[in-house]
């Protein structure tokens, strides 16, 4: 259990959340930009549901006998000239990249967007050892100049607003370009110079990877920006890091899974770049690095198979889930404290971090079901979320006053005698606080409910009781 | 087709807070030919137990509604939400459970109300709405339009009673009900209802209608702290609504009676 988190406060980090006017504005766009495009790109591919149906059977071959595709991974790695390391834990893969590094003596590394690097908190550990790092994607890089973490898998940066990315730059660059910093363009334009000198200088290339296939021994990047390439493609070094879970079998299951996650992330048909690593450099190829480290982490993802959370493994990050979640939506991701927000960041983070330090996040959801709907590998994140409450109520971990409540409130519901009783009086009691308007404004004991609404007032006899009356008190009246 | 003995599932929140919803549920199954059936030892379907991670206490309450619902031929509720409680009701007792064939056996036959109207028993009314309800917007609640696939039934219904509705935008993002969950986040449930109401007011709407009485309890009470002149209905409020007036009679008269 190696993932920081600062979960345990996502209360207090909600209300920084709602009341940061920057971000509700930046949250504002979401539901327009990334969730309609998805809509529009899923409405044109008739096949999409069967796309869905098919790439959760093939992730739910590969985890049924991960194992094999592991070790075959390993092998068609190995004999294209590639080096393939598991890491248990974070420390461990944190470990091996220093080591390599340092095999080279490298001073700088460049990075592609990785959210497994972001998990393990590499660029911490390499600049505790003298390695510069520069993230190279643009939002990473928005983000990592601003000393933040990313808010969402896909688009890291989606919390920050054109203008605070024109002081950020003025912060950091000196004076703009031609162009200025008005237009998201000219931002591009800056960051794009500013970066380009950095990637002839890296000795090390670190990327992610989105899938990792078997049969080939190819790591597999999905991008828009041509970053990666540089990346991956410049420095003597590449170095994959990768969970466990993204092997896929074959080219063909990989082509499937690419189709949905372009569609799904950011509603492209297809992402501009689709980068198939194999191997170091051969010598017939114009370039590429003089070798090529596949890093596989679990970090807590072996612990998830075959147990409840299995299916969570299928995620392939594609980001759907937050950008159709109405509490991301209105909190964003940093509010969760965790590298993995929105809903299944909401399954995943107490599996790779403990659900006594991740326990709201399963809990602050109304299982509305909207990240299922759309989710490309069909994962049941609200039965997944539920499955996490169980765990924390049987831990005795849910908060003292939510279990006094649940336990007053099951201890009537099971005895319907008393529970007849009791909503009687209840209802009697607040018709009359209701009043001639019908509503009360404050509650003993209900400031949470209070705090944003009225409460409707019950008609004051509840139906059971109105209709046993209308019977003319026949008990049997209506027994099943 | 011989008459079909339906339960009502009156729903805690109906039985509680509106009893009318429950009034008005029996008169459309009535209307469509059933006989209504109103067990009397049921309480709460479990879903705060079973969405708080207490699977004793589901299990219990499970049971409980699996008796109280046996031998009729359908279990019918004015909710969405409960209905999909119900059909879970099989993991909840998990497949190791000696009753687990009954929780099964109560899944394929438990059905909400508007959809059991028009898809099992082809069921479209013709109702007259009161006059005074203006136009008319709905919301989908979650549980029972994602679970349960519920989306043209409650609109037929509502087109067959001669109401036009004004489509909101984002109809079905959730309120921000959720149980439990508007209590212990209110900061967030606040802000969705919030969205929620922006939604029913750019409709142009002047009644908003659900399925669902816990969604309709959190939209109507933030409307009313904000002092929004929109009235929230049930929708079987306004389709077995021409005989309000008779049961509004029965409910005060039995108000009247306590001591």
């Amino acid at each position: 259990m190696s993932l920081e988190t600062r979960s345990t406060t996502f209360p207090q980090q909600v209300r920084v959340a709602r009341a940061d006017a920057n971000l509700q504005q930046a949250l504002g766009k979401l539901k327009f930009g990334l969730t309609a495009m998805r809509g529009a790109a899923v409405a044109k591919l008739p096949e999409f549901e069967q796309l869905r149906h098919d790439a959760a059977a093939i992730r739910d071959h590969t985890l049924n006998h991960l194992d094999h595709y592991l070790l075959r991974f390993e092998a068609a790695a190995k004999a294209r000239g590639g080096h393939v390391h598991f890491a248990p834990d974070a420390a461990a893969a944190n470990a091996i990249v220093l080591e390599i590094c340092r095999s080279v003596d490298a001073r700088k590394v460049t990075k592609g967007k990785s959210m497994v690097t972001e998990e393990i908190e590499l660029n911490a550990h390499l600049e505790a050892h003298g390695i510069t790092c520069l993230e190279t994607d643009l939002g990473e890089y928005i983000v990592q100049l601003r000393k933040e973490r990313p808010s969402h898998i896909v688009a890291p940066a989606i919390h920050v607003l054109k203008e605070q990315v024109a002081e950020t730059f003025a912060a950091h660059h000196g004076p703009a370009l031609a162009g200025g910093r008005s237009e998201p363009a000219a931002l591009m334009a800056e960051a794009r110079a500013v970066i380009r000198r950095h990637f002839l200088e890296a000795d090390v290339g670190i990327t992610g990877a989105n899938f990792a296939i078997a049969e080939t021994g190819s790591t597999v990047i999905v991008t828009n920006e041509g970053n990666g390439d540089l990346t991956q493609s410049l420095p003597k070094v590449h170095i994959a890091v990768t969970g466990i879970e993204k092997i896929v079998p074959t080219l063909e299951d990989a082509s499937t899974l690419i189709r949905l996650l372009s569609r799904s992330a950011t509603g492209q048909e297809a992402s501009v770049y689709n980068t198939f690593s194999s191997g170091p450099r051969r010598p017939e190829d114009p370039d590429g690095p003089e070798a090529f480290h596949v890093i596989l982490v679990d970090n807590g993802r072996s612990s998830m198979l075959g147990s409840v959370f299995q299916d969570m493994l299928r995620c392939i990050r594609c980001g759907a889930c937050m950008n159709h979640c109405p509490v991301y939506g209105q909190v964003g991701g940093q509010a969760y404290g965790s590298v993995y927000p929105g809903p299944m960041g909401a399954v995943l983070t107490p599996s790779l971090a403990g659900i006594e330090v991740a326990g709201h996040l399963p809990n602050a959801s109304t299982f509305c079901g909207a990240c299922e709907a759309v989710c490309p590998v069909r994962i049941p994140l609200p039965k997944l979320m539920r499955h996490w409450r169980e765990r924390e109520f049987e831990a005795g971990l849910a908060p003292s006053a939510s279990r006094f409540g649940l336990a007053l409130w099951g201890f009537a519901a099971r005895r319907p005698w008393l529970y007849r009783l009791l909503s009687r009086a209840a209802a009697t009691l607040l018709a009359r606080l209701g009043g001639r308007r019908g509503y009360l404004a404050r509650l003993p004991l209900g400031r949470g409910w209070t705090a944003w609404r009225d409460l409707p007032a019950p008609a004051g006899v509840t139906f059971q009781a109105a209709y046993r009356r209308r019977r003319g008190g026949d008990a049997d009246a209506g027994k099943g | 087709m011989s008459r079909r003995r339906v339960g009502l599932l009156v729903t805690c929140l109906v039985d509680f807070f509106r009893p009318e919803v429950g009034f008005a549920s029996i008169r459309l199954l009535e209307a469509a030919g059933c006989e209504v059936v109103v067990p009397e030892i049921q309480t709460c379907c479990g879903q705060p137990a079973w969405n708080s991670g207490d699977r004793d206490s589901s299990q219990v309450l499970a049971l409980a509604i699996i008796d109280a619902f046996a031998g009729l031929d359908a279990v019918v509720a004015p909710s969405g939400s409960c209905i999909g409680m119900l059909r879970q009701y099989p993991a909840v007792l998990g497949d190791s459970h000696p009753r687990h064939a009954d929780a099964v056996g109560l899944a394929g036959r438990c059905h909400e109300l508007t959809s059991f109207l028009v898809d099992e028993l082809g069921y479209r009314g013709g109702g007259k709405v009161q006059p005074g309800d203006g136009p008319v917007t709905y919301h989908d609640a979650c549980a029972g339009l994602r679970e349960l696939g519920i989306r043209d039934q409650p609109r037929t219904l509502l087109a067959a009673a001669g109401v036009s509705i004004r489509e909101m935008d984002g109809a079905t993002v959730c309120c921000g009900f959720g149980g439990t969950f508007c209590i212990k986040y209110p900061e967030i449930s606040g802000a969705m209802v919030d969205d929620k109401v922006a939604s029913i007011e750019r409709s142009g709407a002047t009644t908003v209608v659900a399925g669902d009485l816990g969604c309709l309890l959190n939209i109507e009470g933030r409307l009313a702290r904000l002092g929004k002149p929109v009235r929230v209905r049930h929708i079987v409020e306004l389709l077995g609504a021409e005989r309000l007036g008779a049961d509004l009679n029965v409910l005060e008269a039995s108000a009247e009676q306590r001591p």
